[in-house]
């Protein structure tokens, strides 16, 4: 009777035994890295839309405050989408004939609503609510992103409850004067600690790191 | 023995028995079958599925995201902030009587029903039917479209064959309707009537008020409406009304009641109420004296306080009671009793010296007050003789609730044209032959008026979800308005009726009530009433009683789970109704829960399923209305038996000579009167007032035990619930409010019976004392939110945890579904999604969700969370306002909707706070304690007023 296993059975068993700890690491590593790469998160890639409007052309080339058309943004949780008519209280004067606003006139005329692909996602599990993070000095970059800079909208930050923790345990990291918080630009000056610190304080900002805090 | 009180409560007949089956029951964390695989499919290959998915559950946590789309408005309303809800002033009648209502709105959906503050019939409180008609305005099972002979048809061409009908103006029209309160929709009836020489109006609705109107005819020769101010009545007898769960205003007049029942530290006034009752109610559960008696006889008692020469113990202490508050005293007659008992009321009052100060006389709310069992009748006489010509029926569902021996459906089919509107496709539109879908009241305009007169305009919430019409638009069109929209109709009234100009209609619509509309006091006259002869019950015969539905009223709720599945207060059944008997009477016809049993009453018969009721007098059997339905939906259809089918026209509430025979067969009831038992331990504390005058502290027990470990330090607000048990009278409002607020499904019978049922606030219902006449005490149970959360420790997956407002929060999104937390919760008050119980699929129920709260999937558990939803909203508010949450800042749904007020919420750490004054006051206990779990929540122990003449 020849042999059940060949004699190079015992390395395969071998390498078997002793690199199932890596293979298994290695396995959870690649699950992991996917699991923030940007492919999955979609941090950085633009997102098609009906309409290509462009931030960076309105907030950095005209000016436009984010308010004039996220108007719900400091009394709400949801910051807003603005209704076509806000599109078109520029529009029926600039570009009236341009090809890329045509989905605009036509939502304007029919009243059918422009239909836009979400960008920032979170589950519906999650309760994030814009108005407070707004009124304690947290501005629209340090979540979105370079707005300004963004000819086609992309997703700024992973969103991840881990990102929003960072945030949350060590609020002074990010936060700014409350008059810098719509201003696109801003960048964290060198002593943000120290100032972050003193605005923690003024601001009453509370590390709120309960569950139901977002989930309920 | 409970060393406290030294009194024994039990829930059960089977507790109090202590059988084998019950312990059985009580010592399974869940019931034998909730374990057992149903399923076809095998345990091994389920576990060979399962292994092979679980390893791949993993992945998809690396899926990408969903696309999902964003849609704003073209134009956006001027009021509308995207993810804010605004509240609507409205109103829903029911029996004609109108309760005001704020409705919650998320862009244009309404989600939750609560009361209107500004509205007497209201005072900010609700109750189940008012929280459940949101779910009926998405059902489904709603009509949708007009139907011609069952055929889809549209309403134009429903107006072409209306129009060429009355183009005759002789035409012999007959409107049915229910009781009309709405003063817009009365007037349209007159034009009409006026228009067509030979038309008539009959009113028909099953719990129609004829005996408390034709009472008042009696006693003044002219119905009026009465009201009752019990916040100034100091001693109350009842004969035999349920003011405390049924009937106009008993929401307010709940509010009332209890106000004058709180007796805090330091203060001995308390209210006291003597209630003659034919069958356990809740008013009979808050009563300080209670006694059972038949229907029949309790006439007999109200002649006797008549005439003034009360002799016999126990009457002649409570007639004594009466006369020494003389001016502050209140003798109420229920609905269900015949007009000469409410005649004798109304006399009892009036020699008592109560009208003008506990009883206020006006005019009647109903725009007509008719005998509407006589106007059915009449209508009916017509039909038969080929009297009508075209039949409009609005609302209502003759064709189910006429009374047995009615045959409605008969003579209807002699009527040449038959017109039918309502809600549903019920029992009565297949015999029509138009079916016009009818607009929910939060779908249409209309009118209403409180229990006072006060008037509301209903605004609609939302444009109708189907072809709709409500009646005003219908009956436009039989004045030869079509098209006139519903608006319109009721503003041109109005603006004849003080709301001429735009503002005083906006400021009406705005509060939600009209100002000045109230009816002023009337001044009646006490005539001589002949009284007939009472007659004199036959000696051993059986009586029956109908009654509404506690859950169901007449019917029309059938098909809204919410409220079928709601335990009703005293029995605890849910989705079933069935033939309430008293255990003496079981004893003697050997019956048991669920016996099949025949009805048979005067020669018609229907067969009921009997439970026997603790408290029952001893020769009734009572059986609720609004089951049986045939027609009512996917949820209502086949559910219970419909006692119509031997209600009588000329007798509609009680009668002698019922024959009940055993069928020897068994129906299966869902009862909830068992689930999650504490095991008799120390949970219902109660007492007299004049116990509590010698020691306040009668009921208090330790909230606190020492420890070992240093105590934790709540910084911030420590979130804190007080529920006063004196004051809740068992409604189940609240059960309901909680569904509705936080997006609890619904299971069905079959998981009621497992015990599954996903209420987060249960009313647990003791019974305290005799069999044959219970004491009953109502405790309302939900999470104690313990800052010692046993269930915290047990979870595997921290998907229970504390947080820093001392609150214990529930995860949905992290628990893997172990139910090691309800295993090891003492109070049982955790719930487990065992199977897909919400409905995240049909289009116009998800429109009902509260967007602020997660929907749960299967696998999931849940529990109270105090209404986290709205804590964070309201320190959200705060936090943008800098400054603290204040106290009655925020009202969880539960306290929001409780008529009695009997839940306070706030915050523990102020001691100013509403809930930390509760909570420092004597009466203040926890339960279970000494599990030293340091529930958030804690009872105040409830406290009776007994005369101390009949204690002796």
């Amino acid at each position: 009777m020849s042999q059940i296993f060949h004699p190079s059975a015992n390395t395969v068993a071998k390498v078997s035994v002793f690199g199932a700890v890596f293979i298994v690491a290695g396995l959870a590593w690649v699950g992991g890295a996917l699991y923030r790469s940007s492919y999955i998160t979609r941090v950085g890639s633009p997102r098609n839309q009906p309409v290509p409007f462009s931030h960076k052309h309105h907030v950095s080339d005209v000016g436009l405050d984010c308010r004039y058309c996220h108007t719900a943004v400091e009394n709400s949780s949801f910051a807003g989408i603005p209704p076509t008519k806000t599109c078109m209280n520029c529009h029926s004067m600039l570009f009236t004939d341009s090809p890329m606003l045509e989905p605009v006139r036509h939502s304007f005329q029919t009243g059918q609503p422009l239909v836009w692909n979400r960008v920032n996602y979170v589950p519906q599990f999650v309760f994030f609510n814009h108005s407070i993070h707004i009124s304690k000095g947290i501005g629209c970059t340090t979540c979105h992103g370079p707005v300004g800079q963004m000819p086609l909208t992309w997703q700024g930050q992973s969103l991840h409850m881990r990102w929003c923790l960072d945030c949350h345990t060590a609020p002074e990291k990010f936060v700014r004067p409350k008059d810098q918080v719509f201003n696109p630009d801003w960048q964290p000056p060198a002593n943000q600690l120290e100032v972050g610190t003193k605005l923690v304080q003024e601001y009453h900002i509370k590390k709120l790191t309960d569950c139901c805090t977002c989930h309920r | 023995m409970n060393p406290q009180t030294g009194k024994e409560y039990w829930r059960s007949l089977e507790e109090q028995a202590d059988t084998p089956a019950f312990r059985e029951f009580l010592h399974r964390e869940f019931p034998v079958d909730a374990s057992i695989w149903e399923d076809s499919v095998s345990r091994r290959q389920f576990l060979k599925v399962m292994g092979a998915s679980f390893a791949l559950a993993g992945l998809t946590g690396c899926m990408r995201s969903p696309e999902e789309k964003i849609v704003p408005y073209v134009k956006q309303p001027e009021q509308i902030v995207p993810g804010k809800p605004l509240f609507y002033a409205t109103a829903m009648t029911l029996g004609g009587y109108a309760t005001g209502l704020l409705v919650e709105s998320h862009e244009g959906r309404p989600t939750k029903i609560e009361g209107n503050p500004q509205h007497p019939g209201s005072l900010g409180a609700t109750d189940i039917f008012t929280q459940a008609s949101v779910l009926t305005m998405y059902d489904p099972d709603r009509s949708q479209t007009v139907l011609n002979a069952g055929e889809i048809a549209t309403w134009s061409a429903f107006l072409g064959a209306l129009t060429a009908a009355l183009s005759n103006p002789q035409i012999r029209l007959r409107i049915l309707t229910e009781t009309i309160g709405s003063p817009t929709l009365a007037a349209q009836l007159r034009d009409v009537l006026n228009k067509f020489p030979n038309a008539r109006w009959h009113q028909y609705e099953p719990l129609a008020r004829d005996n408390a109107y034709e009472g008042a005819r009696l006693a003044f020769g002219e119905p009026v409406e009465t009201q009752y101010r019990f916040d100034r009545a100091d001693v109350i007898l009842s004969l035999d009304a349920d003011f405390l769960s049924a009937g106009p205003s008993w929401i307010r007049y709940t509010r009332d009641y209890t106000n004058k029942r709180r007796v805090r530290a330091g203060q001995t006034a308390m209210n006291r109420l003597y209630a003659i009752e034919s069958l356990p109610t809740n008013t009979g559960a808050m009563a300080d004296h209670r006694w059972t008696m038949p229907a029949s006889e309790v006439e007999a008692v109200a002649r006797m306080f008549a005439s003034g020469e009360v002799n016999t113990a126990p009457w002649s202490a409570v007639w004594k009671d009466l006369q020494r508050h003389r001016g502050a005293s209140l003798v109420i007659a229920g609905d269900q009793q015949p007009p000469v008992v409410h005649a004798l009321a109304h006399a009892i009052n009036d020699a008592l010296g109560n009208v003008g100060q506990t009883v206020i006389y006006t005019d009647t709310v109903a725009a007509e007050p008719v005998g509407q069992f006589q106007s059915l009748g009449e209508l009916v006489a017509d039909m038969n003789a080929g009297k009508v010509d075209l039949l409009v029926i609005l609302g209502g569902n003759p064709v189910y609730d006429a009374p047995g021996d009615v045959s409605f459906a008969a003579a209807m089919n002699k009527v040449k044209l038959r017109v039918h509107l309502g809600l549903y496709n019920d029992e009565t539109s297949p015999l029509c032959h138009w079916h016009v879908p009818e607009s929910h009241y939060l779908e249409a305009w209309s009118d209403a008026r409180a229990f006072d007169g006060t008037a509301s305009i209903v605004q609609p919430l939302i444009a109708p979800l189907y072809d709709s019409k409500s009646a005003h638009e219908l009956v436009a069109a039989l004045a030869g308005k079509a098209g006139v929209a519903g608006h319109d109709l009721v503003r041109e009234f109005w603006k004849a009726h003080g709301l001429a100009d735009d503002n005083s209609w906006h400021a009406a619509l705005h509060d939600g009530v009209v100002p000045g509309t109230a009816f002023p006091a009337k001044a009646v006259r006490l005539r001589r009433f002949d009284m007939p002869a009472a007659a004199k019950p036959e000696a051993g015969a059986l009586e029956i009683s109908f009654r509404a539905d506690p859950t169901l009223g007449d019917g029309r709720f059938a098909n809204n789970g919410w409220l079928q599945e709601c335990p009703k207060p005293l029995t605890r059944l849910t989705w079933d109704n069935a033939a309430l008997i008293s255990a003496k009477l079981a004893g003697e016809q050997n019956l048991a829960n669920g016996d099949v049993v025949e009805l048979r009453y005067r020669g018609r018969a229907v067969e009921a399923p009997v439970w026997i009721m603790p408290g029952q007098p001893e020769g009734v059997v009572t059986v609720h209305l609004g089951y049986g339905r045939t027609h009512a939906g996917r949820v209502g259809t086949g559910a219970g038996f419909s006692a119509y089918g031997i209600r009588p026209a000329d007798a509609p509430w009680f009668g002698n000579d019922l024959k009940l025979r055993k069928t020897g067969r068994q129906y299966k009831l869902a009862c909830t009167q068992n689930h999650s038992s504490m095991e008799g331990r120390d949970l219902v504390r109660a007492g007299t007032l004049a116990e509590f005058v010698k020691n306040p502290e009668f009921a208090k027990g330790e909230l606190d035990y020492p420890s070992m470990y240093p105590g934790h330090k709540y910084n911030g607000y420590a979130w804190g619930m007080a529920i006063d048990l004196t004051a809740c009278i068992g409604c189940s409002a609240c059960v309901v409010a909680c569904q509705s607020e936080n997006n609890i499904p619904v299971v069905g019978k079959e998981q009621v019976d497992f015990g599954r049922e996903m209420h987060w606030i249960r009313i647990d219902r003791y019974f305290q004392g005799e069999t044959a006449d219970p004491e009953v005490y109502f405790e309302p149970v939900q999470c104690m939110h313990c800052e010692n959360a046993p269930c915290e420790v047990v979870c595997p997956v921290g998907a229970t945890v504390h947080t820093d407002d001392g609150l214990n929060a529930m995860i949905y999104n992290r628990c893997v579904g172990t139910r090691y937390c309800s295993n090891n919760c003492p109070y049982k008050v955790r719930r487990f999604n065992f199977l897909q119980y919400s409905d995240t699929k049909t289009p116009s129920r998800k429109l009902q969700y509260n967007p602020q709260v997660t929907v749960r999937n299967r696998g999931v558990m849940e529990k109270c969370t105090y209404c986290i939803q709205r804590v964070e909203a309201a320190k959200i508010t705060a936090e943008k306002e800098n400054r603290k949450v204040t106290d009655g800042e925020i009202k969880t749904a539960c306290q929001q909707v409780c008529p009695a007020q009997a839940i306070v919420f706030g915050d523990l750490n102020d001691a100013n706070s509403h809930v930390a004054r509760l909570r420092a006051e004597p009466l203040t206990y926890g339960l279970l304690t000494e599990l030293n779990t340091r529930p958030r929540t804690t009872y105040l122990a409830r406290l009776r007023n007994p005369n101390p003449e009949l204690e002796a």
